[in-house]
């Protein structure tokens, strides 16, 4: 006798259930990586402690938190827009390095000036540098037709080779003892810290910005509408009057610009050069913030603070326990596949029936 | 240069092959409909276990047995997600990288910088000697050659066979494919375990025959143009061998031009094979076969009524 898997769709979804699931997702992912830490020959609750505890109680590590997740705040608001639209912008890792580079390039560029308005001037570069870097996959699709998803991952391997190149050339710091990097910005063109012996600067209050106007776009407006419309039903949304192409150059210029911004922020911010592998990945793992926070901007916020929390935690685990950068890795991947499994179950019933019945 | 052309074809043939056998699975899934972004994922494991298992067995052969096999268990868990829990294909595809390349690393760790002899090549007795050319493409590694049979037994299944014809009703209308009483969720998932199974032979190959060391993030993307190379083929394997081999190529000819000392930078021609896959791409959708060739449910979740 054989049994097969039946997806029973649900009629209503309270909101506690919406709530509850990527919390659950993330229970088990944890689980599941406690085990593997345990397989790994390594305490499972000392695990725990470094990767979770730690990063949120130490004062110190809590802002480190909020700055490691200012940027992936930013990445996933603005992937948000692209994925609600069913438009698969994977590239935001290269949208990211653009626009460090761009932001960057102009405080080389203006290196020993000093003037309040090189750091504006910084931000803008980058966010136009991601949204121009973002506007190729988005014409590619609309003019011709090319699949978004391989032309926006490629270009994240052309920023790098971009990055490598500008800081073993032309930018090279002359006197870097022939590292490759750039000159370390003067202080006009570094994010100062906002209180006395901190270090959280204004990228945070920018993030938490764009979080707000993306509520009030999605909630509020006929373009959020939009946009979740051609995603969820794209025929509707067509015969609505929506326009299919300037949605997706829309939603794709959107979110280069934010991730633009926000690799603008962490050069100048956090690395205080250019240097290659700025990035960290910071575009994927946006990514999984973005689904982690079921597409909205305020679970986006707090899944980017959940997501930080790991990461710091992960760097600490590094050193204190020897557990390599690649067991992260791993987890996030598991933690992804969770929260997609319990969009599922959060859609339909599972039924376990008997064939032929 | 006559001397050295037989170097270069075996060269190329060498770094095309990862791909083609890669993207030859991935070309059986997308036919079932199925998009499945998680080769690199797949194939970088397929890399490290490859290594590891040969480095532990001492046999490079059971490694790339083991690198397959590898390659299959993840697309299984793909497998459950996408078909029988209907989640995101794209984002699901997105999680097998991102797992993939943290879980090789894993098992990779203890093996950073280990060298591995070649295996022997084989030689087809005769044509080998035939002059110029005979010894470059004649003598082979073992894949090498496997790869050309799989080429020909793709295009014959698919083609020619009842199940390649209700692989691709599968792909091309799931809905109908359900109502007229095909498995479909079966055959999907068969699909994507050999898609799978390719991934990971392409990434043992990288590891055990094309580099003979690991290194982390060695395949370098070479999922991804995989990907790129079955968009490329529109639905036609000839066309796939032909891209591989124009990548394969490209890899090579970028590899020489940077140790000639070209005067353009090293980073442009070592993102010469990335340029080229969106030129490729470009240059497909000018040719007018915009969207063609893909099959008609591909990427679409598929729930059956009852």
């Amino acid at each position: 006798m054989s049994f097969h898997l039946a997806l029973v769709p649900r009629r209503t979804v309270t909101p506690l259930r919406q709530f509850l699931t990527p919390v659950a997702a993330l229970l088990v992912a944890v689980l599941i990586g406690g085990a593997i830490v345990a397989l790994m020959g390594k305490s499972p609750v000392t695990a725990f402690n470094v990767f979770i505890r730690e990063p949120l109680t130490d004062p110190w590590a809590m802002q480190e938190v909020l700055l490691k997740a200012t940027p992936l705040i930013l990445i996933a608001i603005g992937l948000l827009f692209c994925f609600r639209a069913s438009r698969w912008n994977i590239g935001a890792e290269g949208q990211f390095l653009l626009g460090g580079i761009c932001g960057g390039g102009v405080a080389i560029l203006t290196h020993g000036m000093s003037g309040f308005w090189i750091l504006p001037l910084m931000l803008i570069a980058g966010a136009i540098g991601g949204l121009v870097y973002a506007s190729i996959p988005a014409l590619l699709r609309t003019r011709f037709g090319i699949s978004e998803i391989l032309t926006s991952l490629m270009l994240v391997y052309i920023a790098e080779f971009l990055l490598d190149y500008l800081v073993r050339g032309p930018w090279r710091d002359p006197k870097g003892y022939n590292f490759p990097q750039s000159v370390a910005f003067s202080d006009s063109a570094v994010l100062q810290p906002l209180f006395e012996g901190g270090r959280l600067h204004a990228g945070l209050v920018l993030a938490l910005i764009a979080v707000a106007v993306a509520f009030v776009l999605f909630r509020r407006t006929l373009f959020g509408f939009a946009v979740s419309a051609s995603g969820d039903a794209p025929r509707a949304a067509n015969f609505a009057g929506f326009n299919e192409s300037r949605i997706t150059v829309l939603v794709f210029l959107i979110s280069g610009a934010l991730a633009g911004l926000a690799g603008v922020i962490e050069v100048s911010g956090q690395v205080g050069q250019l240097r290659p592998g700025f990035g960290q990945g910071l575009g994927f793992t946006a990514i999984i913030v973005a689904f982690l926070g079921r597409l909205s901007p305020v679970g986006a916020a707090l899944s980017a603070i959940v997501i930080a929390v790991l990461l710091i935690g992960a760097e600490s685990a590094q050193v204190t326990l020897k557990l390599p950068f690649d067991l992260t890795r791993f987890f996030m991947g598991l933690l992804l596949m969770c929260v997609l499994l319990g969009e599922t179950l959060n859609r339909y019933r599972l039924e376990i029936r008997r064939d032929g019945a | 240069m006559i001397d050295t052309l037989p170097l270069i074809i075996a060269t190329v043939m060498t770094a095309a092959t990862p791909l083609l056998i890669a993207a030859l699975g991935e070309h059986v899934v997308e036919r079932a409909g199925i998009l499945n972004l998680g080769v690199e994922g797949m194939m970088i494991v397929g890399a490290a276990t490859g290594f590891a298992v040969a480095v532990l067995t001492d046999s490079s052969v059971v490694g790339l047995l083991a690198g397959a096999l590898a390659g299959m268990a993840l697309s299984a868990l793909f497998g459950v997600m996408v078909v029988f829990f209907a989640t995101n294909q794209v984002a699901t595809g997105l999680a097998l990288t991102i797992l993939g390349l943290g879980l090789a690393g894993l098992i990779g760790q203890d093996f950073v910088g280990q060298p591995r002899a070649a295996i022997p090549p084989i030689e087809i007795p005769v044509l080998k000697d035939i002059p110029l050319l005979g010894k470059a493409i004649f003598t082979g590694d073992v894949v090498f050659f496997l790869s050309l049979i799989l080429i020909v037994l793709v295009a014959f299944v698919l083609n020619r066979t009842r199940i390649g014809l209700l692989l691709r009703s599968v792909g091309e209308n799931h809905v109908s494919a359900h109502a007229l009483g095909l498995p479909v969720r079966k055959l999907r998932f068969w699909a994507i375990l050999f898609g799978g199974l390719m991934a990971g032979l392409a990434g043992a190959y990288l590891s055990l025959i094309y580099t003979r060391f690991w290194s982390p993030g060695m395949s370098a993307g070479r999922g991804w143009i995989a990907l790129a190379l079955v968009v490329f083929a529109a639905g036609h394997v000839w066309r796939l061998v032909l891209g591989s081999y124009l990548f394969g190529g490209i890899t090579v000819a970028q590899l020489h031009a940077q140790a000639g000392a070209i005067a353009l930078p090293s980073q442009l021609l070592s993102a010469l094979p990335y340029l080229m896959t969106i030129a490729a791409l470009l240059v497909l959708s000018l040719s007018g076969r915009k969207g063609a060739g893909a099959a008609g449910s591909l990427g679409q979740p598929f729930v059956p009524e009852r």
